[in-house]
């Protein structure tokens, strides 16, 4: 993911480790790289570098992808595998979680195979504490011969001394010995893959025994918290509508907080507007110098950041929340059986999530389900589902078109709207799923085993600040990067002229009879088509585009907004539309990209572009077509 | 106890039962060792999914959800609560 030169003189250290063991948080820390990190398994799916110095040195740090062991099951293994015996690192740190040590063992004795400079960080101490689970890391270090280093990551307890052990390790002050179980495998080389059962079975009765001479309980019942929360969250009858009542409550809090912000954001930008203007006219900028920058970049970026901010800046945070308490594995055991009905991985679940928050993300996951099929069906239909840069277009269209007034109650029936859309991308998504498994991606579904990982205490504070800084100001970036040279080019088209029309008009004119079968408008699909750098910038365009043709009109409230979407003929069904198109058509650039990276094939990306837009031309216009037979409109 | 071998899958919600038999191959079979799935393991089932299916199991201190599909052909050996505690 992250490409850096690293310099030949510097040190070389693998992160190694089980899933969901906060491999990815010590990364953080120590590299100051924004490695996301999420309570779930599988989060690391590319090759993460980074570099540090410690004590006058340089290191660079490789962070590994999770995996339960290194026989080679599936790619990340594989890549961990090679990595670890290639002589490349000077060490390998092996992170666990002090609440499960037993099964993190089987790894950790897997790798001190291949691998004898081995540093073991047991991770998650304060969990292991809160549960009152003690763990003698002095006799564990004598038990394995390598040095054993305690860790809270997440509140950077334990890292220096990691650092030292690290820095020990790597120049050969400290050279561990490993307890080896098959001494007799030939030197760096491990093949488990015939008759392996015998070694593996020794190495899980090893981590056994070792396990119970170092870790004692003092609560027998330490994981009853967990259980019992997960017979609520799982449950038969209220584990689906805890899932949406909490899906619902996070969209509440959005819809309902964001108002306020946003029409402030609105107010101050466009005041900031005037003074620009007023700056402008001062030096005697010439009048088209105004227009481009003001009414083309800087109010397309204004309406981007006071559209989108807010509900990002509310959204993110919340379900970063949802996140860190290791929710997300729980919905994908909800969801499981629908997903085995239509013939997919279970773990398409989790990618979905992923892809709530961002499309490319969610395909880049996509990495974690094994089987080649079931990885194509999981990012051909991740699209299916509302990346953050559609959610505030699905809101907008909600609180616009559905309700009146951002009253209570109004906005409880905007999130019930939003809502329903998310279930409707959930149904489409196996809907379609099913199919493509039923034609052109025949098969079975794979094997299936799922970790409900512990819940952990979620850090408020961190999450509040990391989830802003991480991705709601990343998204907003991007999106203003993107939506300033958009504001640009489309200003221009607004402005020239063929024929006494705008060459904007031209072309929304040439797409207008196609759009009004899918119950939208020329204009419209323009801005579906222009935003295809990112779905973020759809409804900014869709603005300026409206703006250019009429009068300049101030827009700095929501209301204003829909009534310039109604001069411009918009009904209730045409905000439907909009909300069904959003949710299926092509993916945007950046996930275009990523699917061609992904799967290395252009017919695949091709196959992903064609399916949803496809699918959305489909469901509008039935939807439109069928409003107006029954004459809804 | 009772000596009878049950699939995983057949085994109620609350109770152990004694890893005996993978009749499974290949990937997933490494898989569930992987897990700590090996001859003798005590397994509890825990919990089913609101659809019946999967079905979460303790093994080895963490839990693991598994398909009824995977599960079945995983053979255990019921035990009585009693016969853990022992």
């Amino acid at each position: 993911m992250n490409e850096m030169n690293s310099s030949i003189s510097d040190m070389v250290i693998a992160l190694a480790g089980n899933p969901n063991t906060g491999k990815s948080t010590v990364f953080n820390s120590f590299t100051g790289l924004k490695q996301h990190t999420g309570n779930w398994p599988g989060k690391t799916v590319a090759n993460a570098r980074g570099t540090f110095a410690h004590k006058g040195k340089r290191y660079t740090l490789v962070d590994l992808p999770g995996t339960y062991s290194l026989l080679a099951n599936s790619a990340e293994e594989e890549i961990a595998r090679d990595f670890i015996q290639s002589r490349i690192p000077n060490a390998t740190i092996i992170v666990t979680d002090a609440t499960c040590l037993e099964r993190n063992l089987i790894l950790v004795f897997q790798i001190m195979e291949i691998t004898n400079k081995v540093i073991l960080c047991v991770n998650l101490m304060d969990e292991a504490k809160r549960k009152k689970i003690h763990i003698d890391l002095k006799k564990l270090s004598t038990i394995l011969g390598v040095p054993v280093v305690g860790t809270a990551a997440r509140n950077g307890k334990g890292l220096e001394e990691l650092k030292d052990v690290i820095e020990k390790v790597a120049s050969g002050e400290i050279a561990p010995n490993p307890l080896k179980i098959n001494s007799n495998l030939p030197n760096n080389h491990i093949d488990f893959t015939n008759e392996m059962d015998p070694s593996i079975s020794t190495i899980v009765k090893m981590a056994e025994e070792v396990s119970k001479e170092v870790v004692s309980f003092e609560k027998k019942n330490y994981h009853q918290f967990d259980r019992n929360l997960d017979k609520i969250l799982t449950s038969r009858l209220f584990g689906l509508p805890i899932m949406l009542m909490l899906l619902g409550i996070v969209f509440w809090l959005t819809i309902q907080g964001a108002n306020v912000p946003s029409e402030i954001l609105a107010k101050g930008l466009f005041w900031i507007e005037e003074q620009l203007l007023f700056l402008l006219n001062r030096i005697h900028a010439p009048q088209w110098m105004c227009d481009v920058f003001i009414f083309g970049m800087f109010r397309t970026v204004a309406w981007v950041i006071s559209v989108m901010l807010p509900p990002m800046a509310i959204f993110f945070p919340l379900f970063t929340l949802l996140e860190d308490l290791g929710y997300l594995p729980r919905i994908a055991f909800n969801l499981d059986h629908f997903f085995k009905k239509a013939c997919a991985h279970g773990k398409q679940a989790l990618t979905m999530c992923m892809g709530f928050g961002c499309n490319a993300a969610g395909v880049i996951a996509c990495r974690i389900i094994d089987s080649p099929r079931e990885r194509l069906i999981a990012t051909i239909t991740n699209n299916f589902v509302p990346c953050n840069g559609r959610f505030p277009l699905l809101i907008a269209m909600a609180i616009l078109f559905i309700t009146s007034s951002p009253s209570s109650f109004h906005s409880l029936l905007a999130t019930l709207f939003v809502l329903l859309a998310i279930v409707l991308s959930v149904l489409i998504t196996l809907f379609i799923s099913k199919l493509l498994s039923k034609t052109i991606l025949k098969g079975l579904p794979s094997s299936f085993a799922l970790e409900l990982p512990p819940y952990r205490k979620p850090q408020v504070g961190k999450i509040i600040v990391r989830s802003i800084f991480d991705r709601t100001l990343f998204v907003l970036g991007r999106a203003i990067a993107v939506a300033a040279p958009a504001g640009f080019v489309i200003w221009f088209m607004a402005n020239i002229n063929i024929n006494n029309v705008s060459l904007l008009t031209h072309c929304a004119q040439f797409l207008d009879p196609f759009s009004r079968l899918l119950g939208l408008d020329g204009y419209i699909l323009m801005a579906f088509i222009l935003g295809l750098p990112a779905n973020e910038i759809v409804i900014p365009i869709l603005i300026m585009s409206y703006m250019s043709e009429g009068a300049m009109l101030e827009l700095n409230s929501l209301s204003e907004m829909k009534q310039l979407f109604i001069e411009n003929g918009w009904t209730w069904l045409t905000a439907v539309c909009v909300m069904l198109f959003s949710l299926n058509h092509w993916p945007c650039g950046t996930t275009l990209w990523t699917i061609r990276k992904e799967t290395q094939s252009w017919k695949w990306t091709w196959i992903s572009f064609l399916v949803p837009t496809i699918t959305g031309i489909v469901i509008c216009f039935i939807v439109a077509q069928g409003a107006r037979l029954l004459g809804l409109v | 106890m009772t000596k009878k071998w049950i699939p995983l899958d057949q085994l109620p919600v609350g109770s152990f039962g004694k890893v005996k038999e993978l009749a499974l191959e290949g990937n997933i079979r490494r898989r569930m060792l992987d897990l700590g799935l090996v001859y003798d393991t005590t397994v509890e089932s825990l919990r089913k999914s609101p659809a019946g299916d999967p079905t979460a199991y303790e093994i080895r201190g963490t839990v693991i959800a598994l398909r009824s599909q995977e599960a079945s052909k995983i053979l255990v050996e019921s035990m009585y609560k009693e016969d853990f505690n022992e």
